[in-house]
């Protein structure tokens, strides 16, 4: 039995087509999953993602938990709210899940995980708790009843105009929120519980990420469409965080893959010599084994996970491919082997054909415009 | 879902018409092009090219997903649309206007073997 957040209703009244991710029935689109991505790029779109996992983190060791965790580092994080983006790896190094992380005391963390692995995820941090004081409780939408009493919603509203609008729809948050950096969360209380309102995404748009209690979501979503935000669907969530250079977990990396190996080097903080984080020991010996890229087709087609690529350094395969809507044409995530030139021009399998595709970075667009002219 | 009941009609979401010169017009479903989404490339067989009823013979990629296009009948190719190659977003507007490809088939009767709008509709 698949599972549904607390806006599936609100999905099906405004005609979305409704799919199965991860276990839990969302929405891809509703229409047109183009228009959605444009209104993004252009205005402002709106998200539901509560099927992604919350997690609160609590005690007097949860900072030396995390430290040893995650292979970047929390200590780094000092001022309440901000946030950080990390792989948790197992001891070989390979990607158990990529999370985001929010520090508001070094005894007092909010963990953000995907939908797919939030199981394994917890199961994991349970047994590498042993030995440090500190707890984790579930926020989450879940079927089990006894967990869902504080169940947390998750909305993403992004695009040029996402934080101008919601201000209009909840004036009130202004004063709280208007500061915010970029990675940066305040916990804003409301007569609703308390709303974590976050300058985050995964669109390479500016705009919030909202948490909030479960039985308040329903109305919030409600009142963002009517001041004309345009319900966006997974399809779109992918096409623009593809575009926007955003690794997916269980696409682009999974258990077998190191971050090095995925783009994510930079995630990895090794700085304090001292810290030893899960996994480090294995990423040290085990080195870079390819480089991760972007590929943009030059020829008429569709890019595809797992289609064949051919290098003159031999040969790869890659992880995320599509239609972006913003540069009309097919873009792609591959992994080839280290080495590859930037600019460099790569053939790639695709069905019965061989098409000519350009190595580039591995971020295609920003706020609305397109970085190709700077990727050589 | 709009299922003309002038057209005969493939499992595979395909549909066939028979032109007045005997030729047969092929295209895409409406619920084909609805399960899709955005379409954004069409890759049509050559033309002279001959088809075995039930070959994979072209493709239709939408944003999401690519889906091989059957053909209904076996034959000739002896047309297809470079303007849905142009514009493959039209197929979601009007697949019934927005036909793929047209084949001189080499036996007719093969058609009697296709779907009625209401047996294809019973498919779905």
């Amino acid at each position: 039995m698949p599972q549904r957040t607390p806006l599936y209703a609100a999905h099906v009244a405004a005609g979305a087509r409704i799919v199965d991710f991860a276990g839990w029935e969302m929405p891809i689109h509703y229409g047109s999953q183009i228009e959605e991505h444009h209104a993004v790029r252009r205005n402002a779109g709106l998200f539901d993602v509560s099927h992604m996992c919350a997690l609160d983190l609590i005690g007097p060791d949860a900072t030396r938990f995390l430290r040893r965790l995650l292979a970047n580092d929390v200590a780094k994080l000092t001022t309440a709210g901000r946030a950080l983006y990390s792989c948790m790896l197992n001891a070989a190094g390979g990607v158990i899940d990529d999370l985001i992380v929010y520090f508001f005391t070094p005894t007092r963390y909010r963990i953000v995980v995907n939908a797919g692995t939030a199981e394994k995820d917890v199961t994991w941090m349970q047994t590498q708790l042993a030995g440090f004081d500190a707890r984790i409780t579930l926020r989450c939408n879940s079927k089990d009843e006894s967990q869902t009493k504080n169940a947390l919603a998750m909305l993403a509203v992004q695009g040029p105009q996402a934080r101008e609008l919601f201000y209009t729809a909840f004036p009130a948050s202004r004063a709280a929120t208007e500061s915010l950096a970029p990675f940066h969360a305040r916990e804003w209380p409301t007569d609703k519980g308390v709303w974590l309102i976050a300058r985050t995404g995964y669109t390479g748009e500016d705009g919030f990420e909202i948490s909030l209690p479960a039985n308040a979501v329903a109305e919030v979503w409600q009142t963002l469409v009517d001041i004309g935000i345009k319900p966006c669907g997974l399809g779109a969530r992918d096409t623009l965080r593809l575009e926007a250079g955003m690794n997916l977990y269980g696409q682009d990396m999974d258990e077998t893959t190191s971050p090095l190996d995925t783009g994510l080097t930079w995630t990895v903080d090794l700085r304090d010599t001292n810290r030893d984080f899960i996994g480090k020991s294995a990423l040290v010996t085990r080195r870079q084994e390819h480089q991760f890229v972007g590929l943009l087709l030059l020829e008429r087609g569709i890019l595809r996970a797992h289609q064949k690529v051919f290098s003159s350094q031999g040969e790869g395969e890659i992880t995320s491919g599509t239609f972006s809507p913003t540069l009309n044409q097919s873009i792609a995530f591959a992994r080839l082997p280290v080495g590859i030139i930037l600019g460099s021009e790569v053939v790639v399998d695709i069905r019965d054909k061989r098409l000519k595709a350009k190595v580039v970075k591995p971020v295609f667009v920003r706020n609305g415009k397109s970085l190709l002219e700077f990727s050589t | 879902m709009n299922t003309p009941t002038h057209l005969k009609y493939a499992a595979s979401h395909e549909w066939s018409k028979t032109e007045s010169d005997g030729t047969i017009t092929v295209g895409i479903t409406d619920h084909a092009q609805e399960a899709l989404g955005d379409i954004v490339f069409i890759e049509l067989p050559a033309i002279g090219r001959t088809l075995k009823a039930g070959e994979e013979c072209a493709v239709v990629e939408s944003v999401k997903a690519a889906s091989d296009i059957y053909a209904p009948i076996s034959g000739e190719v002896i047309a297809i649309n470079q303007m849905v190659i142009d514009a493959p977003e039209s197929v979601n507007s009007a697949p019934y206007d927005h036909w793929l490809f047209r084949i001189k088939p080499a036996n007719p009767d093969e058609l009697s073997a296709l779907l009625d709008a209401d047996g294809y509709a019973a498919t779905l």
